[in-house]
């Protein structure tokens, strides 16, 4: 139990890569035409660090992953009704915009703000997965801020492969330019892996995920520790 | 107005120059210190740096660095601790730094620390009525955005291809060298080795000036009913050799690898261009039994010349997608062309004048 994982990989949902996208000017800055209205599917590149991360639970015991994503309500909902059906995991959902537009920084802070609220979460066993680009913004900072914010220092970036050492340490394949790799190997706990679209294979069914209350996305409902109120005035 | 700007580089693996796009993203820097009539600095990581900054001593900016055995491979902590110290130095109001895999690793953990914005994926930085104005790309470069922001310090990291490459004469640089203190926590993470994939032959080359992109339809059933995979690798790899071009995938060939069916041994995900894949810069481009769909040709939006071989002559590259369509098998075009290179490479050989 003790050489086990808690796993947080941070996701977000994209619309549907084969719809026409045509930016507008809305009360609230930039936007997409009927956004709401476009098919939603997970982030490729954090669909396959959700995969990687379900890989390395399943094969060491008493690890267990989380999926942090912040998006409306309505798409999250729209989205996890599938992506749970291939993974296991636990949802933390934020109900909070995140599109193209949106700021990375603001972003980081809403998913650092929720994963430090998951309860049962032990950060000394703490593995930080997530896509280190992404099919909106491709902002390519949110995770490495997030990492940032829980004082990780080991960040890894374009991670093609992660194995598990006889020792305990990882040996990671980090992809570099030219078509290269780094090896690298780290000790320690407490890593970010910033995973990329490659070499992973299709997920594989599991079992249906838990589902947990919204997290608070907004300061006066995170004081209360209470699932998000929703009101207009509330929304980050 | 932006009083201070600051350039960050790494010396690349030789230890002795700066990556190509670093001396890019130099031009960029410098146009934009001249607009905005502020005093530029320059930032230098590396095991030994002295080679580098000679080499930007006429660029006339002052030239901090951190510098040691630590800071020879890419290490996030290592990284961010040196780019925070350099920016602690110079309290620049505007830092920019090429897009390379060890800079996008590193700097927005540093930021981070300082307390400022981060944007990436630049690809051009300017004054525009005062205020400093900088061009990115969204949705997988589906729509540009252009970004200002109040918030100082700002950091922008830009991309390749993007700029005119700053060139200087050698001179001789001071550097003032910063101590950069890192805990032992920060050397957690080690450098083992530098790999290349499991290919045959290293088939991406970002600087060739021709992409050659390899459809699904190479792994098809052809004429005859069967499969000429064989044939196939011998014929594009030959290809790539004689041409010199950078070897792409589309989508559907690269995930064949992943769902074990019979594939191009060299053909792997790193090389795979499209929406989900890369966005390539070389100035041509030929794809080979690849239908031209809409989500593939998106990786192809910085390729001006395009031509593809194709049997349909209603592919996506037949409409408005490639300036010219050969409606031909592949495998015969690209054969045909192979031994044209070879004669041609005979002929020149023949006319090298024997010492």
């Amino acid at each position: 139990m003790t050489n086990s994982y808690h796993i947080v990989v941070c996701a977000g949902i994209v619309p549907d890569p084969l719809q026409t996208l045509e930016p507008i000017s809305g009360p609230a800055g930039p936007a997409l035409k009927n956004e709401m209205m476009l098919p939603a599917v997970l982030d490729p590149w954090a669909g396959h660090a959700l995969y990687e991360a379900a890989n390395l639970a399943a094969k060491v015991s008493g690890s267990k992953v989380w999926l942090v994503s912040a998006a409306p309500k309505a798409k999250l909902q729209q989205v996890m009704m599938n992506v749970a059906q291939k993974a296991s995991f636990e949802l933390v959902p934020i109900d909070a915009q995140a599109n193209g537009f949106a700021d990375a920084h603001a972003v980081a802070e809403i998913l650092v703000s929720a994963i430090q609220l998951i309860p049962g979460l032990d950060r000394s066993r703490l593995l930080l997965f997530g896509g280190w680009e992404s099919a909106s913004r491709g902002a390519g900072v949110t995770m490495q801020l997030v990492a940032e914010q829980l004082g990780i220092v080991d960040q890894f970036q374009g991670v093609d492969q992660l194995s598990v050492q006889a020792d305990g340490s990882f040996e990671i394949l980090e992809r570099i330019e030219g078509g290269r790799h780094m090896v690298r190997n780290v000790r320690g706990r407490r890593r970010c892996w910033l995973g990329p679209r490659g070499i992973c294979r299709n997920p594989k069914t599991i079992r249906r995920s838990e589902w947990r209350t919204c997290a608070p996305s907004c300061r006066h409902c995170r004081r209360q520790n209470r699932a998000h109120c929703r009101k207009t005035d509330c929304v980050t | 107005m932006e009083n201070r700007i600051l350039f960050l580089a790494h010396v690349d693996e030789s230890g002795k120059t700066l990556p190509k796009v670093a001396c890019e993203v130099l031009g960029a820097a410098i146009d934009l210190a001249q607009q905005c009539g502020g005093t530029l600095a320059i930032g230098l990581i590396g095991r030994e740096v002295q080679s580098v900054a000679d080499s930007l001593a006429a660029s006339g900016a002052a030239i901090l660095a951190v510098a040691g055995p630590e800071f020879e491979y890419p290490r996030y902590a290592s990284d961010a601790a040196a780019i925070e110290a350099i920016c602690r130095a110079t309290t620049p109001q505007l830092v920019i730094a090429p897009g390379t895999s060890r800079f996008t690793r590193a700097m927005a953990g540093a930021a981070q620390r300082l307390n400022a914005h981060i944007d990436t994926h630049i690809t051009s930085v300017e004054m525009n009525e005062g205020a400093v104005v900088a061009k990115r790309w969204l949705y997988r470069q589906r729509m540009e955005a252009l970004i200002q922001r109040e918030a100082r310090p700002w950091f922008l990291v830009l991309d390749s291809g993007c700029h005119v490459a700053w060139t200087g004469a050698a001179g001789a640089a001071e550097i003032q060298l910063l101590n950069v203190d890192q805990p032992a926590n920060a050397r957690r993470t080690t450098f083992c080795e530098m790999r290349t994939p499991s290919s045959s032959t290293q088939t991406i080359r970002p600087d060739a000036k021709l992409l050659f992109v390899a459809g699904a339809g190479w792994c098809k059933k052809q004429a005859d009913g069967k499969t000429h995979l064989p044939e196939a690798e011998t014929t594009i790899l030959e290809f790539l050799r004689n041409s010199g071009a950078s070897l792409g995938g589309s989508k559907s060939l690269v995930d064949q690898s992943g769902e074990n069916q019979a594939v191009l041994g060299f053909m792997t995900h790193l090389n795979q261009v499209g929406q989900t894949g890369a966005t390539p810069r070389h100035p041509k481009g030929l794809s080979t039994c690849c239908h031209g769909e809409e989500p593939h040709v998106v990786g192809w939006r910085f390729i001006n010349e395009r031509r593809a071989v194709n049997l349909d002559p209603n592919c996506g590259w037949a409409r408005g997608k490639a300036d010219v369509l050969y409606v031909a098998d592949a495998f015969q075009v690209i054969s045909k062309l192979n031994e044209m290179m070879a004669k041609r490479v005979t002929h020149e050989e023949e006319l090298v004048p024997q010492p």
